[in-house]
């Protein structure tokens, strides 16, 4: 037991890792406020896409959505964070992670609203057209809002994955919470700040579980 | 212009010499992922049905450390099974700690679907079942459980897909399984061929896989 909280819970070491952890919290919080407006504004812009009337433009979405959506995550990450060097195009850490995550998640946020246009009934694009709306009017100021509205918990549950997700741009060294941590590990020899970090995270977006957890109950429950 | 791409990227000759170890990488991670299936399905499903006895303290524990799972980013559990947990005297390999993680995210995700098909199952159905004379497990075994996982597929087919690609993870770790295999193969050629290779393997593993999410979306329609 004294084993444990020497290893685990020691406020010593805590203390020595509080500033790095702090500085790596603040960089995930700034992760998240890039990636996620991108990702939902991608999406967006796929699932308004795959309601246009080219087939070749739907097509296009289709095999984009499905390619991302094969990818695991931190594989795009890795070949965009390593590859494009080659290519003289560098985009630092912080770029390469904003435009992996811009590729894999404005695919899951496209599925979701999507499935959420689909949602809507044609009746009211119908309507608002013959009041004389025009197509994007219409799209802007009655679909889009009903449609959000119907994916909200699929939406809150993406967007809870991710901020998980940041974690991985740890592996190419963006000094996020995760990334802090293995270096205050390192430099205490001590796992106290994994643990800290851990606790970190859990503190953050154990609110956004309990609410989805709610979200999903009532869902299949109106099934 | 382009033939440096092809060269950087496409470079026939660095990917013949690394092919034979993404083959390698591709067998460990199909590997781990049907472990993590396996696992993280059975034990969701368990705890569904421990959960359906409603006794309060076990409940407790079992919605609190599905909130846990459910909170903590994958990375972030691997790296404490594999670099906190020897602190304490507790070690596993590589492949133990990836493949525990992940199957014990794929249970607390699994869980709580199957609860909530559960759930869904109405009142009156339990009711029925009891009267004619079932007991309470042959009720959940032969009418509730039946209905409840058949409106899980859906929810159920995408979590799975969305976590076993998680199996990636396990390269943090050096599990040897494909991106790995590529990473490590990308360092000592200094040439990211290997990669791409590495890409178009996951892409033959998982782009079935997502056609079969879809194909299952469409078949069990879970309409909201």
């Amino acid at each position: 037991m004294e084993r444990l909280v020497a290893s685990f819970f020691n406020l010593d070491i805590l203390q020595q890792a509080w500033p790095i952890l702090l500085e790596g919290f603040w960089m995930t919080v700034k992760l998240t406020l890039v990636v996620v407006p991108l990702g939902v504004a991608g999406g967006l812009a796929v699932a308004l896409a795959s309601t246009v009337r080219s087939r070749l433009v739907r097509w296009t979405v289709v095999v984009y959505v499905d390619f991302f959506r094969a990818f695991p995550p931190l594989v795009l990450l890795m070949f965009i964070a390593f590859g494009l060097p080659f290519l003289k195009i560098d985009l630092g850490a912080f770029g390469a992670v904003a435009l992996a995550f811009l590729l894999n998640t404005s695919s899951y946020y496209g599925e979701i609203f999507r499935a959420g246009i689909e949602s809507v009934p044609r009746g009211q694009y119908e309507a608002a057209r013959s009041t004389g709306l025009s197509a994007l009017q219409t799209m802007g100021w009655v679909v889009v809002p009903q449609a959000t509205r119907n994916v909200i918990p699929d939406l809150i549950s993406n967007t809870l994955e991710v901020v998980k997700l940041t974690s991985l741009a740890s592996v190419v060294a963006l000094p996020e919470l995760l990334f802090a941590a293995r270096q205050a590990q390192s430099l205490t020899y001590n796992a106290t700040p994994i643990i800290a970090a851990g606790i970190i995270y859990l503190v953050c977006l154990w609110p956004l579980v309990r609410l989805l957890s709610r979200f999903e109950h009532r869902q299949i429950a109106l099934h | 212009m382009f033939e440096r791409l092809a060269d950087t990227f496409f470079n026939w000759q660095i990917m013949g010499q690394y092919f034979p170890k993404i083959v390698e990488g591709f067998f460990l991670t199909i590997e781990l992922a049907l472990a993590v299936v396996v696992a993280g399905i059975a034990t969701g499903l368990l705890l569904a049905i421990v959960r359906a006895f409603r006794i309060g303290v076990v409940n407790f524990l079992i919605v609190a450390a599905v909130d846990v799972l459910r909170a903590l980013p994958p990375l972030v559990i691997i790296i404490m099974f594999y670099f906190a947990l020897p602190t304490v005297g507790v070690r596993m390999s590589a492949f133990v700690a990836t493949w525990l993680a992940l199957a014990l995210v794929l249970a607390a995700f699994a869980e709580e679907i199957f609860w909530a098909g559960i759930l869904a199952v109405p009142r009156g159905q339990w009711e029925a079942a009891r009267s004619t004379g079932l007991s309470f497990l042959q009720t959940l075994r032969f009418v509730v459980l039946p209905q409840a996982v058949r409106i899980t597929i859906p929810p159920l087919t995408n979590r799975t897909i969305a976590i076993t690609k998680g199996t990636a993870l396990g390269a943090v770790v050096a599990v040897g399984e494909i991106l790995y295999q590529a990473q490590s193969a990308y360092s000592f050629s200094y040439n990211p061929s290997p990669l791409t290779l590495g890409a178009i393997a996951y892409l033959v593993l998982f782009l079935p896989v997502v056609y079969l999410g879809r194909w299952v979306e469409t078949r069990f329609a879970w309409k909201r």
